[in-house]
C-alpha cells in the first residue's frame, strides 16, 4: 500500500465571496518533512482546519493513508492518528502542564471514557505523561499551571501534547511563533527529534526554520497551491520571491 | 366579519402589541449579550422599573402620560450607566456562571427593593383619558392604548433602525458587535461605546416595560416572572442581532397569544416547546450569526 | 505537591470523614432540628448533582430543577397511588430525572453559553407548566397530596421526630457522594475538567466531548432526581416549587458560597444557607433576597471562590 500518509482532491472551502481554499490537491507522503508557507491571509490555518475536521469544506476529499476521512469528525481523526498543535497555544492554563499531557494520554489510551475505573490504570497514563515532559526537558515544572510558564515552553507542551496522542500525522501549525529567539532553539530541537515514521507538515513564516527542517515545501497563496517542490527550487523560484517580495512592496 | 377572521384579527393584534413590548425590552439585551458578551439576566428589571416610575409618576405627581414615559426612560438609562460602571464592568470577560450569578443577585435585591417600596402587589397602570377606550376602524374597534402601543413601538423600531444604520453612533455599535478587536483597532472607544449602548438598552427596557405594563404586569418579581421570555427572544431572534429578535418577537407575541386564545389548557407550553424546536433547527438562533 | 503525590490525589485523606461526623453529631446535639436536617442533606445531595454539571464540566444551567421536580413528582405520584415503597420510589425518580436529563441533554447540549442557559431554563419552565396544568395528577397549585410512604425495608417507619428520615438522608447522600467521587476522580471525572476549560483542545484530542457530556447531564439529573424523591418521601409533600427557577436559582447560589468544581462545596454552601434561611426568612422574607441578592454581589466581584477558595488563599 503506497498510499500517502495525508492527501487531499480539489479541497473547496468559501466564506461567501470569499474562497479560502481553491481546490486545493495535497500529498503528504510518509515520513515527510513538509513545509507549507505563503503570505498571511493565504489559507494555510484554514487548510489545517478543513483537513483536521474543525471545518467543514464545501467541495473535495481528504484521504488519510488511503481512507477517506472528508465527513468525519474532528475527534474520529485524531483517533485514527491525525494529530494538530495550535498556532496559538490553546491548552488548559488553569491545570498543570502534567495534567494537560495526561488528559491527551488517557485519550489516546482510550481509558478517559471510564466512569468507575480503578485508579492504577490512571497511574500508568500520568507516568507516561510524565516521561514525555521528561524527552521534551519539560519534567521540572511539571506541576506548574500552563499560565505559568514562559511561552516558549508552553509551545513544548503543545508538542508533547501531540506526541502523546500517537500522531501518524502530525500538523504543526507555527509552531515558534511569539516564541523569543533565545527559546526557539528548544523547539526546533524537538522538531528534530521527532519520530522519522510520523508524516509531519510545518506551517511556518520563519523561512531558516523552512529551510532548515523541510525537505519538501508547498506555497499557498489566496487559497490556491501556487507551487511545490523541494527547498532549493523554491528557494530559486521566481513566482516564489515575486509573491513575498510583492507583499513586501505594498507594505 | 366571520368569526374565524374576528379572531385572526384579534390574535393578529394583541400578539403584535405583546410582541412590540418584548422586543422593545429584548433589543437592549440582544445587542448587550452580542456587544460584551455579558449575560444580563437582569435586564428585566429595568423594564420593571421603567412600569414602577411612570405608575408612580402619573398616580402620585399627576404627570402626564407621555412626559412620565420620557422621565422613565431617561430615569431607567441613567440607573443602568451606574449599574454598569459599578458592577458590570468588572465582569466583563468573566466566567458565565459568574455573570449569571452576580445578574440573579441583582435581580433579588430588586425584588426586595420593589416590595419594599411599592408592595409586593401589581402595580395598577391606569392609561390617560386620552387613551382609554377604544379606537373604531370601521370593521372594528380597537383599545386605544394599545393601538397606541403597536403605534408607539413601531415609531420607536423605525428610530431605532434608522438610528442604527446612519448615525455614527450606530455604525460604530454594529461594527463592536461585529468583531470588538477589529472597532478597538479602528480607534472606536469601546468602554464608552459599551456604557452607551448598555444606556440606550436600558432605557428601552424602561419605556417597553411602562408600554406593556397591562400586558407583563409590574409586580416585583416581574424579572424573574418575564425572565424566560426575553432569553427566548433574544435566543430565538440571534445574539447580538438587532432585527432578529423583532421577528422573533412577532413570532413568539402571535403564537403565545394564538395558542392561549385557541387552547387556553395547554398555556404557555406550546410557545416553549415551540421554541425548542426552532433552537434545534437553528441553534443560533433564526438570524445569529456564526462566531 | 509531587509528581507521586499528583497521582494519589484520588486516595482518600482525613479531613473527608468531617462532613459525615458532623451529620452524626449534628443529629445528636440537635435532636429537635432533624427535620431540617433531612432536608439539608437531601439538598447537598441536589448541589452535588448540580456541581458535577456546573463546576466539573463547565455547563452553566438555569434549569436543574427540572430533574429534581421530575424526580420528586414520580416518587410523589407512585406514593399517592398505592406504591410508597421508598427504596424502588428513589430509583424510580433516578431513573426519570435521568430519562429527562438525557433527552433534554440530546437538544440542549448542542448549544453552548447563553443559548444552552436558555435551553435549560426553557426546560424547566416547560415541565413547570406541565405539572401545573396536570393538576388532576400532580395536584397543581395545591401540590400533591394524599403520599403515603410505606417503612423503609418494612422495619423503620417513618417517624414524627424525622429520625428514620435523616437515617435514610445520610445513607443514601453518603452512597450517592461516593459515586460521586470515584466519578470525578476517574479519567471521565478528568476529561470534564478539560472540557470546561477549553472544549476546541478536547476535540483535538480526540474526546468524543458531545457524548461526554451528555453523559455526566444524565448522571447529574439522576442524582437530582433522587434528591427530589427524597425530599418528597420525607416530606410527604411535592409543590410546583420543587420545578421552579427559584429552585434552579438558589442552589447556584449555595454551590458558589461554598465553592464550585471542589467537590465538598455543597457540603459548606448547603448547610450555611438553609440554616441562614431558616433564621432570618422568618423574620422578614423581603430582607432575606435582598441580602442574599447583595451576597450574591459580593461573593463574585470579591471572593469568586466561595468558603473553599478562601481556604486555599489563607493556606497560601
Amino acid at each position: 500500500m503506497n498510499a500517502p500518509a495525508l492527501e487531499t482532491r480539489g479541497l473547496y472551502k468559501s466564506f461567501g465571496a470569499l474562497t479560502v481554499a481553491n481546490a486545493v490537491d495535497f500529498r503528504l507522503e510518509r515520513g515527510a518533512r513538509h513545509a507549507l508557507i505563503g503570505p498571511n491571509g493565504a489559507g494555510k490555518t484554514t487548510f489545517v482546519e478543513l483537513v483536521t475536521g474543525a471545518l467543514r469544506p464545501n467541495a473535495g476529499q481528504i484521504r488519510l493513508d488511503g481512507a477517506d476521512v472528508t465527513h468525519l469528525a474532528q475527534a474520529v481523526r485524531v483517533k485514527r492518528g491525525l494529530v494538530r498543535t495550535f498556532q496559538i497555544t490553546a491548552l488548559f492554563r488553569r491545570l498543570s502542564i502534567l495534567e494537560n499531557v495526561t488528559l491527551a494520554v488517557c485519550e489516546r489510551q482510550g481509558i478517559a471514557g471510564d466512569l468507575f475505573r480503578p485508579s492504577g490504570h490512571h497511574r500508568a497514563a500520568i507516568e507516561e505523561a510524565h516521561a514525555l515532559l521528561e524527552r521534551l526537558g519539560l519534567e521540572d515544572q511539571a506541576l506548574r499551571p500552563v499560565s505559568m510558564l514562559a511561552y516558549g515552553r508552553q509551545r513544548l507542551v503543545e508538542i508533547a501534547m501531540s506526541l502523546a496522542l500517537s500522531p501518524k500525522v502530525l500538523l504543526l501549525d507555527e509552531p515558534a511563533a511569539g516564541v523569543p529567539s533565545g527559546e526557539s532553539g528548544r523547539i526546533i530541537e524537538a522538531i528534530e527529534r521527532l519520530p522519522q515514521d510520523i508524516a509531519l507538515l510545518i506551517i511556518e513564516h520563519d523561512m531558516d526554520l523552512v529551510f532548515r527542517l523541510a525537505r519538501r515545501i508547498t506555497v499557498l497563496v489566496q487559497g490556491s497551491v501556487l507551487v511545490e517542490g523541494p527547498p532549493e527550487a523554491i528557494a530559486a523560484d521566481p513566482e516564489v520571491r515575486r509573491v513575498y517580495l510583492g507583499e513586501r512592496a505594498l507594505a | 366579519m366571520t368569526d374565524t377572521l374576528a379572531a385572526a384579527v384579534s390574535i393578529l393584534f394583541h400578539g403584535t402589541a405583546l410582541a412590540m413590548v418584548l422586543y422593545l425590552i429584548s433589543v437592549g439585551l440582544s445587542v448587550t449579550m452580542g456587544l460584551m458578551g455579558f449575560v444580563n439576566l437582569a435586564h428585566g428589571v429595568f423594564a420593571m422599573l421603567g412600569g414602577y416610575i411612570v405608575a408612580g409618576l402619573m398616580s402620585r405627581l399627576g404627570v402626564p402620560f407621555v412626559i412620565a414615559l420620557a422621565a422613565a426612560s431617561v430615569a431607567t438609562a441613567l440607573a443602568s450607566v451606574v449599574v454598569e460602571r459599578l458592577l458590570y464592568r468588572r465582569l466583563y470577560g468573566a466566567d458565565d456562571l459568574d455573570q449569571v450569578l452576580l445578574t440573579m443577585g441583582l435581580i433579588f435585591m430588586s425584588v426586595a427593593g420593589a416590595t419594599y417600596f411599592c408592595g409586593p402587589l401589581t402595580q395598577p397602570m391606569h392609561p390617560p383619558r386620552w387613551l382609554s377606550g377604544e379606537v373604531d376602524l370601521g370593521f372594528r374597534s380597537f383599545p386605544a392604548f394599545r393601538s397606541f402601543l403597536i403605534l408607539c413601538g413601531a415609531a420607536l423600531v423605525t428610530l431605532l433602525w434608522l438610528g442604527l444604520e446612519r448615525s455614527r453612533v450606530g455604525v460604530q455599535i454594529r461594527a463592536a458587535v461585529d468583531s470588538l478587536r477589529m472597532a478597538q483597532s479602528v480607534g472606536i472607544n469601546t468602554s464608552r461605546l459599551f456604557t452607551l449602548t448598555f444606556a440606550l438598552g436600558s432605557g428601552l427596557a424602561g419605556l417597553g416595560g411602562a408600554l406593556g405594563a397591562d400586558l407583563l404586569a409590574i409586580e416585583p418579581t416581574y424579572a424573574l416572572e418575564n425572565l424566560v421570555y426575553f432569553l427566548i427572544v433574544v435566543a430565538v431572534g440571534g445574539l447580538g442581532s438587532i432585527r432578529g429578535p423583532f421577528v422573533a418577537a412577532l413570532v413568539i407575541g402571535i403564537a403565545d397569544t394564538g395558542f392561549k386564545y385557541l387552547l387556553p389548557e395547554l398555556g404557555a407550553f406550546f410557545i416553549y416547546a415551540l421554541t425548542m424546536v426552532i433552537l434545534l433547527w437553528r441553534p443560533r438562533g433564526l438570524f445569529g450569526r456564526t462566531a | 505537591m509531587t509528581v507521586g503525590a499528583f497521582a494519589r490525589r484520588h486516595r482518600y485523606r482525613p479531613l473527608e470523614a468531617l462532613p459525615w461526623v458532623a451529620a452524626l453529631a449534628a443529629a445528636i446535639v440537635f435532636p429537635s432540628y432533624l427535620p431540617l436536617g433531612s432536608q439539608i442533606l437531601a439538598t447537598i445531595l441536589f448541589a452535588l448533582s448540580a456541581d458535577l454539571v456546573l463546576g466539573y464540566a463547565g455547563i452553566v444551567t438555569l434549569g436543574h430543577a427540572a430533574f429534581f421536580g421530575t424526580g420528586a413528582y414520580t416518587a410523589g405520584i407512585l406514593a399517592a397511588n398505592g406504591w410508597g415503597e421508598p427504596l424502588t420510589g428513589l430509583l424510580a425518580g433516578a431513573l426519570a430525572a435521568g430519562l429527562v436529563g438525557f433527552l433534554s441533554g440530546l437538544v440542549v447540549l448542542r448549544t453552548t453559553g447563553l443559548t444552552l442557559l436558555m435551553q435549560t431554563l426553557v426546560v424547566a419552565t416547560l415541565l413547570h407548566e406541565a405539572a401545573n396544568k396536570a393538576s388532576s395528577i400532580t395536584g397543581g397549585d395545591d401540590g400533591l397530596q394524599g403520599m403515603d410512604v410505606w417503612p423503609i425495608f418494612g422495619i423503620f417507619r417513618f417517624d414524627l421526630f424525622g429520625r428514620t428520615a435523616y437515617a435514610y438522608c445520610l445513607v443514601v447522600l453518603f452512597v450517592c457522594w461516593w459515586l460521586a467521587r470515584r466519578l470525578v476522580h476517574s479519567p471521565f471525572g478528568r476529561s470534564l475538567t478539560g472540557i470546561r476549560e477549553n472544549i476546541r483542545r478536547m476535540h483535538a484530542i480526540g474526546a468524543p466531548v458531545v457524548h461526554r457530556r451528555l453523559v455526566i447531564y444524565t448522571i447529574s439529573a439522576a442524582l437530582a432526581g433522587v434528591s427530589g424523591a427524597l425530599i418528597a418521601q420525607t416530606t410527604s409533600f411535592v409543590g410546583l416549587t420543587s420545578l421552579s427557577l427559584d429552585r434552579s436559582g438558589t442552589v447556584l447560589i449555595m454551590l458558589i458560597i461554598g465553592g464550585v468544581g471542589q467537590l465538598y462545596g455543597a457540603f459548606i454552601g448547603v448547610p450555611l444557607y438553609m440554616v441562614a434561611q431558616d433564621r432570618f426568612s422568618e423574620i422578614d422574607p423581603v430582607y432575606w433576597y435582598f441580602w442574599i441578592g447583595l451576597l450574591m454581589v459580593v461573593v463574585v466581584v470579591f471572593a469568586r471562590g466561595g468558603v473553599l477558595g478562601l481556604f486555599d488563599r489563607f493556606r497560601r
